[in-house]
């Protein structure tokens, strides 16, 4: 008798233990998630900004007026506060990190006091142009250094728990690929001791989006579902599922689905007029056979074909075996930036793989433009003298206020980059300064 | 001076053309028939690159794509062998080139695949005898060189591939079984928070502000994302956004907050419920 109730009492004693042994453990994990998650944070917004901060110095390069370059440098100075919070949340307090951290306080110091200067009773001069030149060049390398680390933690799975267990033991040799990767980062940076998002052009600008442009007749389902066969590209209507928006959605849409053998197929349309606002087409992509340019004139038909009319190329992008295009609107020669839509090709067989066309309809409309009050000479005084200008024309662009304004689109180079630099047309005004540039070194295709 | 040198351009200028018509039946044994354009990747672009380094237009890396430095390198070919001038390489603007230049392909690739910076193609570096005996070897390798990745990749504009990666890590961990548009949704969402000002301005802040997204609480996105989540991704930051601006999305089974009901919903994709 004393003997199964000593049993169940230690039974239920070593059940209770490892239940509670098990709870603890599970606590310890999901507090060690949080902590590990609070690192991955701050290292790729580090790395994030500092490609940023790269990205905006080299813009600020080819800006002219104080409107356009005192925010930016203001910009630049909030960016590198940013990046160094973020060092400072690493636990890389027993590596020899000072060195990045004092040259990202130099960019802040350096645009610090240019910002708040006026800069149009004292521009900068030629030795603060060099200096912003110099920034650039080593937030270039920190930059590239940085992304290659980041590489290396997503490829590799690398935990910063680890490091600080590395670190914390003092193991020797200490081969790890975070603490390795930021050994050149800082050596990098010692190198220059002593020195002293954009919004897009294209579509909207944290602007509410609305939909109610849309016009015509209210569809009907059955029709909807026509149309969804001839773009969906499928003989059988069977197999679409229909279904409506709810009430959240900016304007009512139908939004249909296909799921076949080995295609999936998806349509947001206006339930009025029947336009379609988002189609995307997924199914396996064989060998590359078309190239751009020939998945550009698909494109080009395609977009005639379902009535967009006036349509220029303002990009085309291939990705893999994927062509990405993206037209504007052109009245009269000018280029109307809001009115964008974009198309995606797949170039193994030229199919159209989606399009998407919510920025054309939120911002298409009857429009009056004006003829400019400056010439284009006129305009070109106001750019900054370093770019060398090669191609021009007439834009309309929704400026940082989110209206819409007649400008002069200037094309130029300064040193190895491109910008695009739109004066305002009435008044001369530098309404925008943006570096091009969209390609980078493949880190892992090698 | 400049006079002599303009002279010199139009004797060769001359010369070229009067060879082109002098031997007009003979093929360009150069490039693919295919028209390349800003934008474009690819073996043609390393060729173009290549060759237009070896005149002297180009001086930049040769990394496979077709960029704005590749651009006004072109556009200057053109201005200069009195070509029209519309930055494409078209059967006549790749004859010109080809005819104007040499181009190695197996040397060219040697030299961009060893990992270092390349930007100096038509310097005496080259040794005249092993190049012409490699030619015809190099034009063997074509077909299986074809897919190989080129040193550089088209990047959408302000993202860099690790972002593009994180990004394909929570989609991946958010919703690898949802449907297509439903993983481009997911992306979506990520990327309207980080426009929307109640939200952190970072892909990364977005995506480990903690207690937002189930997959990174319980570690879930540091599994491998798969290609249908790149892509999605891709897809995403390119201008799809099927959620209809959504903010916040739930999985009404699973989902443990009352407030979530509380949003005005758009719409239903796979098993989650996009809303405002």
């Amino acid at each position: 008798m004393l003997r199964s109730i000593l049993i169940v009492v230690l039974t239920i004693g070593v059940l209770g233990t490892s239940f509670w042994g098990y709870k603890e453990h599970q606590d310890k994990n999901a507090v060690l998630i949080q902590a590990e998650n609070s690192y991955q944070r701050s290292f790729h917004e580090l790395t994030y900004y500092t490609d940023l901060l790269h990205d905006k110095i080299g813009t600020s390069l080819a800006m002219n007026s104080k409107s356009s370059l005192s925010p930016q440098l203001v910009e630049i100075w909030r960016i590198s506060s940013e990046a160094l919070a973020n060092v400072g949340q690493l636990p890389l307090s027993l590596l020899p990190f000072n060195k990045t951290e004092e040259f990202l306080s130099n960019i802040g110091d350096f645009t610090y006091r240019t910002a708040v200067r006026d800069l149009d009773k004292e521009p900068l001069s030629d030795k603060e142009v060099a200096s912003l030149k110099d920034l650039y060049e080593q937030s270039k390398e920190i930059k590239n250094e940085l992304r290659q680390v980041q590489h290396a933690v997503l490829e590799n799975d690398l935990r910063w728990m680890d490091v600080e267990l590395a670190l914390a033991t003092q193991e020797e040799p200490l081969d790890n690929t975070i603490i390795d990767g930021f050994k050149t980062v800082e050596k990098k940076v010692e190198g220059y001791a002593e020195t002293n998002m954009d919004s897009p052009i294209i579509g909207e600008i944290g602007k509410k989006q609305d939909l109610t442009n849309l016009d015509g007749k209210k569809i009907s389902k059955k029709n909807a579902i026509t149309y969804g066969k001839k773009l969906f590209n499928i003989k059988d209507h069977k197999d679409i599922q229909l279904s409506q928006s709810g009430e959240g959605s900016d304007t009512p849409l139908y939004t249909l689905s296909y799921e076949g053998k080995d295609k999936r197929a998806y349509l947001d349309m206006s339930v009025h007029g029947g336009h379609p606002i988002s189609l995307l087409i997924e199914r396996p992509i064989e060998k590359k056979e078309l190239s751009l340019n020939e998945g550009f004139e698909r494109a080009k038909k395609y977009i005639e074909e379902n009535d967009f009319k006036n349509m220029s190329l303002y990009q085309s992008t291939e990705y893999k075996q994927i062509g990405v295009y993206s037209f504007i609107y052109e009245e009269d020669d000018v280029k109307i930036y809001p009115d964008s839509l974009e198309v995606k090709i797949a170039l193994d067989n030229g199919d159209i793989l989606g399009l998407t066309t919510k920025n054309y309809f939120i911002n298409h409309k009857e429009r009056d433009i004006p003829t400019p009050d400056l010439t284009k000479d006129e305009a070109l005084q106001k750019v900054n003298k370093n770019v060398e200008i090669l191609e021009d024309s007439l834009a309309v662009i929704r400026n940082e206020l989110g209206e819409e304004v007649l400008t002069y689109e200037f094309l130029g180079t300064y040193g190895d980059e491109t910008y695009r630099i739109f004066i305002n047309a009435m008044n001369g005004k530098e309404e925008k300064v943006e570096k091009l540039g969209s390609s980078e070194m493949n880190y892992s295709g090698m | 001076m400049l006079s002599n040198r303009i002279f010199q351009v139009i004797v060769v200028v001359t010369l070229l053309s009067v060879l082109h018509y002098a031997y007009p039946s003979k093929p360009v044994n150069a490039f693919s028939s295919q028209v390349v354009q800003h934008g474009a990747v690819g073996d043609d672009v390393i060729e173009l690159q290549a060759r237009l380094q070896y005149l002297g237009f180009y001086n930049k890396e040769i990394d496979g794509v077709f960029g704005w430095s590749t651009y006004w390198a072109l556009r200057n070919f053109q201005y200069e062998f009195g070509l029209e001038i519309d930055g494409l390489a078209g059967t006549t603007t790749k004859q010109k080139l080809a005819k104007a230049s040499k181009y190695n392909e197996q040397y060219v690739k040697e030299k961009i695949y060893s990992g270092k910076k390349f930007s100096h193609y038509g310097g005496t570096k080259e040794n005249e005898s092993t190049k012409t005996k490699n030619q015809g070897q190099a034009n063997e390798n074509t077909s299986n060189q074809a897919n190989q990745a080129t040193p550089a990749v088209n990047v959408p504009n302000g993202y860099s591939q690790n972002d593009i990666t994180l990004l394909s890590n929570a989609v991946h961990g958010e919703a690898r079984g949802e449907p297509y548009e439903g993983q481009v949704a997911v992306a979506a969402v990520i990327l309207n928070r980080v426009q929307s000002p109640t939200f952190p301005n970072t892909i990364s802040g977005v995506i480990f502000e903690p207690r937002a997204f189930t997959a990174v609480a319980d570690g879930q996105i540091w599994l491998t994302p798969n290609d249908t989540s790149r892509r999605a991704v891709l897809d995403a930051i390119n201008g799809w956004d099927p959620s209809g601006n959504a903010l916040y999305y739930f999985n009404p089974d699973t989902a443990t907050s009352e407030w979530i009901w509380t949003r005005p919903q758009i719409k239903k994709i796979g098993k989650h419920i996009f809303c405002k």
